[in-house]
């Protein structure tokens, strides 16, 4: 049963290739507008090594951006935790680089990071989106302690930093997984978005694949690239949840 | 000799209205008192006040012991799940400065009095509710109080659980004699556990009557089927019902 459960997804991933490699065949349409499944496996198999290199950097751009935005967020949500009033002054701020699409900003950022560093916005806007589920994770995780137990620090008259070091960090920790692990995929998200945004003079990721096998009609290469893109993204997610649940698994003792 | 005493409490949280008092409440060194109410009443605020850990809108409260000489239990074990139960049971400690190790020897040696000898290294995760109720303990006697309280301990076990715990809190009070002073909407687990049964109004709570339980503690066995506890069980029933409560 189990092995059946595991084998239906790539038993339908498998039928829908087939649909697909067959109508492509049967109303000949050009292969610069819909390559068949076959011809996307070719460019594949031909470029994989340019592919993987691109699809390094890009995943290796997300990694610095979730290092970057792990320490700026959870410096921030310290500080802002000293205080109720920096949290209400800092939230907004928050929330608005949140819904601010990373696209719309990319174009800025660029011209301040200069026309020679590239890569350095691609890494900034990455960090601005892969920001705010840290951030919020930790604000959060920092309020979570029970309550008693934090009556019971009343009681013991504990200190200030023995209350953030023995009660409140170690309760935000399931909220800081969490938060990392959301973060990290919008990390990988917001490079690929910086990557369009920053165009074909920029940094050779997976996105710029897609762009200049996309300028030349290079159709087969787009869709392989995508479908590197996609293993890669499946592949970091399935990571970070391992991470998590050996992080919730240390932390709970079981 | 009073360790704790409230002198016509009153509380009111916000525009919710009174929650509690005026009452009034003086508990004896090694003293057993239950506060018995219904939901509401304000027997778990009135604890806090004892505990020190809010203040009355109006009135006074006196309380004897001084910082690390009251333990507070919670309905809920309230253990920090990062911590094994020997570093739960050893918190107060730490916090009140006692070095790692010496805490840690103590740690141990409560858990062994509250018959947890062996499940030091264990994570609260990996406890039944009953054994983590009895690490909850562990840290409230660890300090030595010479006021415990207990917010309706032992509401969320079973009823074998709970009357195992009863013993043994009481077995636990013989032998340093704390005043302790518990919270309870169970009359029997009252009348079984206290020295000096008080009873409480609806909310906002004041005092509906007092019921006195003699006899030694740890209680003999078959005491639940005596005579003497059947009454008094009826009586503080009747004082609940005469306050008011359905």
């Amino acid at each position: 049963m189990r092995s059946l459960e595991r084998l239906t997804p790539v038993a339908l991933t498998a039928l829908l290739l087939a649909i697909w490699e067959i109508a492509c065949r049967a109303t000949h349409v050009p292969a610069y507008f819909l390559p068949p499944p076959s011809a996307v496996a070719v460019a594949l198999w031909q470029n994989l090594p340019v592919l993987a290199q691109a699809a390094w950097r890009t995943l290796s751009v997300a990694l610095a951006a979730l290092v970057i935005a792990s320490l700026v967020a959870q410096g921030l949500a310290l500080l802002v935790g000293l205080h109720p009033l920096l949290e209400r002054a800092v939230r907004p701020l928050a929330s608005v680089i949140q819904v601010t699409p990373v696209i719309a900003i990319a174009p800025l950022v660029l011209i301040w990071a200069g026309i020679d560093h590239p890569e350095r916005a691609i890494v900034a806007l990455a960090v601005l989106v892969a920001f705010f589920p840290i951030f919020s994770g930790a604000v959060t995780g920092l309020r979570s302690a029970d309550p008693d137990l934090e009556r019971l620090f009343d009681l013991y008259g504990a200190s200030r930093p023995q209350r953030l070091f023995r009660l409140r960090l170690p309760s935000a920790v399931p909220f800081l997984l969490e938060g990392h692990k959301v973060g990290a995929g919008l990390a990988i998200i917001g490079a690929v978005v910086a990557e369009f945004g920053a165009g074909s003079g920029g940094v050779r990721g997976l996105a710029w694949q897609i762009l200049d096998a996309g300028n030349k009609l290079q159709t087969d290469r787009m869709i392989a690239a995508l479908a590197v893109l996609g293993v890669m993204g499946v592949a970091f997610h399935a990571g970070l949840e391992a991470v998590e649940r050996a992080g919730l698994r240390w932390w709970r003792g079981r | 000799m009073s360790v704790a005493r409230l002198e016509g409490v009153e509380v009111r949280y916000g525009d919710r209205g009174p929650a509690l008092g005026p009452f009034s409440l003086d508990v004896g060194e090694g003293e057993i008192v239950a506060l018995v109410g219904p939901s509401g009443c304000g027997k778990s605020t009135a604890l806090r006040l004892l505990a020190g850990l809010e203040a009355p809108t109006s009135g006074a409260v006196e309380r004897g012991p001084g910082r690390g000489e009251t333990s507070v239990v919670f309905q809920a074990a309230t253990l920090a799940p990062w911590l094994s139960a020997r570093a739960n049971a050893a918190l107060p400690l730490e916090l009140a400065g006692m070095k790692a190790a010496q805490a840690a020897t103590l740690a141990d040696a409560a858990l062994g009095r509250v018959g947890l000898a062996g499940a030091e290294r264990a994570r609260p995760a990996q406890l039944s509710g009953g054994m983590a109720m009895r690490v909850s303990l562990a840290r409230a006697l660890v300090t030595e109080p010479r006021l415990l309280l207990l917010d309706e301990p032992f509401a969320a076990l079973d009823e074998i659980t709970r009357r195992a715990l009863a013993d043994d809190v009481l077995k636990l009070w013989a032998a340093s004699r704390p005043a302790i002073i518990f919270v309870t909407h169970n009359v029997e687990e009252a009348v079984y556990m206290a020295s000096r049964v008080v009873v409480m109004t609806p909310g906002p709570g004041r005092t509906a009557g007092e019921v006195s339980v003699a006899g030694e503690a740890p209680r003999p066995a078959g005491f639940r089927t005596t005579e003497q506890f059947r009454s008094l069980v009826e009586q503080v029933s009747g004082l609940l019902s005469a306050g008011g409560a359905a």
